[in-house]
């Protein structure tokens, strides 16, 4: 096993590329650290990406925000004006773990992780956030939820790294929201979630959305009708009964020792429902 | 010696004070040592390779490959500990259960183990060594294991206490009965009843340090481990036992201990790292991973209880009935005999029966976890109780206090009651402030009692006074809690000297004589009795030495306030000789001064408690917080409050944690599939409010101070409080513990549904 | 396994140390350095028993890799007292008796000294989502967030 700290992401992708065994990505190291104890996996090459320049930057940028692949969570909840433009995905990303996991844990790690139940993942995509691929062929920019496509895999080629999340500038009467559903009050992962993102006109109509829902499939699930079920109206009782009812209707979930099936299916309505709530007020709408 | 166990009434200097520790400091330092503290040179690092089967047969193992990896250096199977149990049915559950012999009977039974230079070169020896199974059909449920077609665990198992001697071989070990009177006459009399069944899951004792120990084992034949344990005595007899070894060639020291809770009252990993070390001829430290804890050591039972209690209209209980089915794991238990004792230990009742059964699954065996097999029988029977106040019409609290058992009652289990708390417990919660404190909408306050036996045992101590009149203690009861604070304290209080005048420390077993482990809420109960025993023995020697020093007759010196007093007129220019100065003088009047005590400390005193629950229910996702939370427990007399409020306070939480959301999730594959701090949820800091508590001193008759146990009577009623809370707060009976938010939101839904 | 040779600070000394390169910084601390205050009661990060600072940013030294500490800071509850002068979370979680076994209590101590560093004032709701990281079995938690308390009044008074 070697463990190397590569300074470019040029480098970096190299590395990954050429290495004939198999080789893991270390940034918060939250997920892959655990991993490694348990014996799941045994890398040969361990790349630790964090002295790469900018990688640990949170860049504002004309289109909106960059964030860095080694940028830790905890640092997202410091950056005010991230935390203005983007709620929902600051308090996504900032449940996962506990806060020493806070101190080390990346959005980026929590999307190539693949879990399904991933807690910036659903907010990340009801956002509508792009993921920067940079491999052997170059850079490429993907929607964050074509990213996952099974339990533990991910879209990407050998050799590619996603150097940075980007999110766009909220549009004016914006916000986003997530919620999701654990037993304790802290250190759990998710059972099911949600995500909410919705713009209002001036008289409080919804206008644009989009609800995701995660833990509730092997992926994320971005709810198209839940989005449907608000536009062109205010948050009224009918707009929230619906939008629960085909959240519960998308869910695709499982039994396991973290919930049942009905169980999902009904909290995920809840949440959806609750997550637009807060992001209704938060985008002004009365 | 002539010790008086007897409660004197006496007031006290030290013992009811509140100093610090006198371990403390190492341990917000970070210097106390505990199991996996420890190292010594040259050791190697113990591993073991476990069955990923919850039932099979060990055909073969080839540990070939295993050894002939550079930098291993010893690799061991159940070979290696032949059996020398010499019919000892219970040692020979202990050895199987530390390495499989013949089968695999859980997710996690140990099946190998080597010893490595390295914890790398350990963890690719394991993955070397072939193991040929047969995978059995197994059974992990206690309710299935008892079905007539169910896998046999054992097929040399017949059921014992049933009237007539089974013909065939079953999972249930024993039937075993209590109570007096005639039920059936009882329920007759009775104008309401209320019938349930209950079940409660598998919970595992959570300590957060994983069991470690070093041995290291000499080709002379004598041994030396170090280990966290809760009985560094029983581990020595135990693994001398195990290997053939004699006790006083074993000389075990036990470690600082990361928590026990009655998890490190047995062996697993000791036995097999003091085998490793013969084999090896080197050092062995073996310390066990989380995943390991969970799969490998010993969890509680899982259990499903029938409870059935009649009363009339004004409130007296008529008959009162259960049948209580304990899991044991894959050996036998005594874990639902013990639950069928305490079931109704709380009542005054003229009708009632309790049966137990235990039974065997395939599952880790099953250890004590404070109060052992208490907690899910009150859920079960303090459910029952509050729904038939219900039915009544009755306050819960009064329903109780009319029905509670007082001095002079006949228990439940046998035994009559000598002066006891529940009365007074119950007439506390009544009178408490968080009874009347207003409620808001989703929620809901519940009320239960608890009830454990305390223990006590064979005890010893060492009470040494240096030459600068220090005094040192020398206890056999692992210090799980803060019993070193309170000891110190009684030994203070008896001698008359300061608390900073004493050091107490826990022996190691080569230097003081057996002790029983701290269990059944014995530490401070028995070991408090034989210091005080001590101190009486040394002082005796120090009126000798001080009527030496005026050369006048011992009977003519008492001892006062930590001083030699000459009582008499003709010896009325004497003054008083205070311990330091006798001590300085004991080099010339008969040598070294220290009081022994060995002795059985008999009349451990039971102990209840009542505790006070609010929470808010979340009708749409049934997830539940506690809100307030109360304790009001008997203690006999708090040595240390402090500490004594820490017992009552963290026996709670665990129930807490119990009640709502921890237990094992075993796969249909018979595999767990939660052992690990994320899935296997304890409370964390941010679910539980402050825990108020409200200690009794009703005194113990046979402890000199009227100390009783207090350990773990705090972890028998919140099951039943918080599950009663829920139900007021839901409007919906749980009868399923732990009542996790799927399970509470499932009843909401069909009670919705009608 | 080619071992990574690492040069970092620790309660203030520099220290160079050889590693594996899946070594934890919590094997490092403890088997290389003897630096036992730190526990492993998980390996997996959800106990908090082994949390140190790293560059003022708390983090369960269980995931963190040895190698990573190249160049970088760290503090453990070995560097908490001055001398023989305990800090006053030391003293506090002494007074209140905020331990009974005391395994958990080095994790507790260094994510309360990183709480009350960027929290000088917490409430008592801030201090137990604060501390939600470290598992504590013997408490129920009372005792240790009234210490806490108690060391944030001591320390805003310092």
């Amino acid at each position: 096993m070697r463990y190397i700290r590569p300074l470019s992401i040029e480098d970096a992708v190299g590395q990954l590329a050429g290495s004939a065994g198999p080789a893991a990505i270390l940034a918060g190291g939250s997920d892959l650290l655990v991993r490694m104890k348990g014996g799941f996996v045994e890398p040969e090459l361990i790349i630790d990406i964090k002295s790469i320049a900018g990688l640990r930057d949170i860049r504002e940028t004309a289109e909106g925000f960059s964030i860095g692949a080694a940028v830790p969570c905890a640092v997202l909840g410091e950056n005010a004006a991230l935390k203005k433009a983007w709620p929902g995905v600051v308090e996504a990303a900032k449940l996962i773990g506990s806060k020493q996991v806070q101190g080390r844990c990346t959005i980026v790690g929590n999307l190539c992780n693949a879990s399904p139940a991933a807690d910036s993942v659903p907010a990340l995509v009801a956002a509508g956030a792009r993921a920067v691929v940079v491999g052997p062929s170059g850079k490429r920019t993907i929607a964050v939820e074509t990213v996952p496509t099974a339990p533990g895999r991910t879209s990407l080629a050998k050799g590619e790294i996603i150097e940075a999340i980007l999110l766009g500038s909220q549009a004016p009467r914006s916000a986003d929201a997530y919620l999701r559903f654990i037993p304790r009050t802290e250190m759990d992962i998710a059972v099911v979630s949600a995500g909410v993102n919705l713009t209002l006109d001036e008289a409080g109509v919804v206008t644009a959305a989009r609800v995701a829902i995660g833990a509730a499939a092997p992926t994320v699930l971005l709810v198209e009708e839940g989005a449907e079920a608000l536009i062109g109206r205010k948050l009224d009782e009918a707009a929230l009964e619906r939008l629960a009812k085909v959240c519960a209707g998308a869910c695709r979930p499982i039994d396991d020792k973290r919930g049942t099936i009905e169980f999902r299916r009904k909290v995920a309505g809840v949440l959806a429902t609750r997550a637009a709530q807060t992001a209704y007020a938060r985008a002004g709408g009365k | 010696m002539n010790f008086d166990p007897r409660f004197s009434g006496r007031k006290f200097a030290s013992v009811g004070t509140r100093p610090i520790r006198p371990d403390g400091v190492d341990k917000v330092t970070g210097r106390a040592r505990y199991g996996a503290d420890f190292n010594m040179a040259g050791q190697l690092v113990g591993r073991v390779l476990r069955s990923p089967h919850a039932h099979a047969k060990i055909r073969k193992i080839d540990t070939s490959k295993a050894e002939a990896l550079a930098g291993v250096k010893a690799v061991i199977t159940a070979k290696d500990l032949p059996d020398l149990t010499d019919g000892d049915a219970a040692m020979y559950d202990i050895l199987d259960n530390c390495m499989a012999r013949t089968k695999a009977l859980y997710d996690g039974h140990a099946v190998a183990a080597v010893a490595a230079i390295d914890a790398h070169t350990a963890r690719q020896a394991l993955k070397l060594i072939v193991v040929d199974y047969e995978v059995l059909p197994h059974v992990t449920d206690v309710d299935e294991a008892m079905q007539h077609h169910a896998p046999l665990i054992n097929d040399t198992v017949f059921t014992e206490g049933l009237e007539e001697k089974p013909v065939k071989p079953s999972n249930v070990t024993k039937r075993s009965q209590f109570g007096h009177g005639d039920v059936h006459q009882g329920f007759g009399h009775a104008d309401f009843i209320v019938e349930r069944s209950f079940k409660t899951e598998q919970t595992h004792q959570g300590y957060i340090e994983p069991h470690a120990c070093v041995a290291n084992v000499s080709s002379d034949g004598t041994a030396d481990l170090w280990v966290c344990t809760q009985g560094h005595f029983v581990y020595r007899q135990h693994c001398a036992q195990l290997l053939g070894m004699e006790a006083s060639k074993l000389r075990v020291t036990s470690s600082e201990i990361g928590g026990g809770f009655g998890g490190k009252t047995h062996v697993w990993a000791e036995p097999v790292a003091l085998a490793l070390s013969r084999k090896a001829g080197r050092p062995v430290k073996l310390v066990m991973t989380r995943d390991e804890v969970f799969r490998a050591s010993g969890p509680t039972s899982a259990t499903s209880i029938d409870v059935k209690i009649g009363a009339r209209k004004d409130g007296t209980i008529t008959a009162a009935e259960a049948t209580l089915r304990y899991s044991a794991g894959p050996y036998a238990g005594s874990w639902a005999e013990i639950g069928a004792m305490t079931a109704f230990a709380c009542y005054r009742l003229d009708n009632v029966k309790t049966v137990g059964f235990e039974v065997l699954v395939n599952r880790p065996k099953t250890a004590a976890y404070r109060a052992p097999s208490a907690p899910m029988a009150a859920f079960a029977v303090e459910s029952a109780v509050d729904e038939l106040a219900k039915e009544l019409g009755m306050d819960p609290v009064e329903f109780r206090i009319r029905n509670a058992a007082q001095e002079g009652t006949r228990s439940s289990y046998g035994p009559v009651y000598g002066p006891i708390g529940i009365g007074p417990t119950l007439e506390a919660v009544k009178a408490h402030a968080h009874m009347k404190a207003p409620l808001k909408v989703n929620q809901g306050r519940g009320m239960a009692c608890g009830f454990w036996f305390n223990f006590g045992g064979q005890t010893c101590v060492d009470l040494n006074i240096g030459m600068d009149g220090s005094v040192s203690l020398a206890v056999g009861t692992v210090d799980v809690g803060g019993s070193r604070a309170s000891l110190s304290l009684v030994a203070a209080e008896e001698l008359g000297i300061d608390y900073a005048q004493l050091k107490a420390v826990v022996a190691d077993t080569s230097s003081l004589g057996y002790n029983d482990m701290t269990d059944g809420s014995r530490g401070t109960f028995s070991s408090s009795m034989a210091t005080i025993s001590a101190a009486r023995n040394a002082i005796k020697i120090l009126r000798e030495r001080a009527a030496q020093m005026w050369d006048i007759a011992v009977d003519d010196v008492v001892w006062e306030q930590g001083h030699a007093v000459a009582k008499g007129e003709k010896h009325g220019n004497l003054g008083k000789l205070s311990l330091k100065e006798i001590a300085a003088k004991s080099g010339t009047t008969g040598g070294p001064i220290a009081g022994h005590s060995e002795l059985v400390a008999d009349g451990a005193g039971v102990s209840f408690a009542t505790h006070i629950c609010d929470v808010e229910v979340d009708p749409e996702t049934g997830a539940t917080r506690v809100i307030r939370y109360t304790v009001v427990q008997d203690a006999g007399k708090a040595v240390h409050p402090t500490y004594v409020e820490g017992q009552y306070q963290g026996g709670a939480a665990q129930g807490i944690g119990w009640a709502l959301n921890e237990e094992y999730i075993y796969g249909k594959d018979g595999r767990l599939q939660n052992a690990g701090f994320l899935d296997y949820r304890i409370p964390v800091c941010s679910d539980l409010p402050m825990i108020d508590t409200q200690i009794l001193e009703i005194p113990n008759p046979n402890h000199p101070y009227g100390v009783r146990g207090v350990g773990e009577t705090s972890i028998v009623p919140p099951l039943a409080a918080i599950a009663n809370a829920v139900s007021n707060a839901a409007g919906v009976r749980m009868t399923h513990i732990p009542m996790s938010p799927p399970r509470i939101l499932a009843a909401i839904e069909a009670e919705r549904e009608g | 396994m080619a071992g990574v040779a690492v040069s970092t600070t620790i309660n203030g000394d520099t220290i160079e140390y050889l590693c594996q390169p899946d070594e934890t910084l919590l094997d490092v601390l403890r088997d290389r350095l003897g630096l036992t205050g730190a526990k492993e009661g998980c390996g997996t990060g959800d106990c908090g028993a082994c949390s140190v600072i790293l560059d003022d940013r708390l983090v369960c030294s269980c995931l963190v890799l040895g190698a990573e500490a190249e160049g970088r800071r760290i503090e453990t509850v070995e560097g908490m007292a001055q001398g023989d002068k305990l800090h006053p979370l030391q003293q506090k979680f002494l007074e209140h008796a905020a331990l009974q076994c005391g395994i958990c209590t080095p994790g507790f101590l260094i994510a309360a000294k990183d709480l009350l560093a960027k929290n000088p004032d917490p409430t008592e709701e801030e201090i137990r989502f604060g501390l939600a990281g470290n598992l504590c079995r013997c408490t129920g938690y009372d005792k240790i967030v009234r210490a806490v308390q108690d060391a944030a009044i001591v320390m805003k008074g310092a």
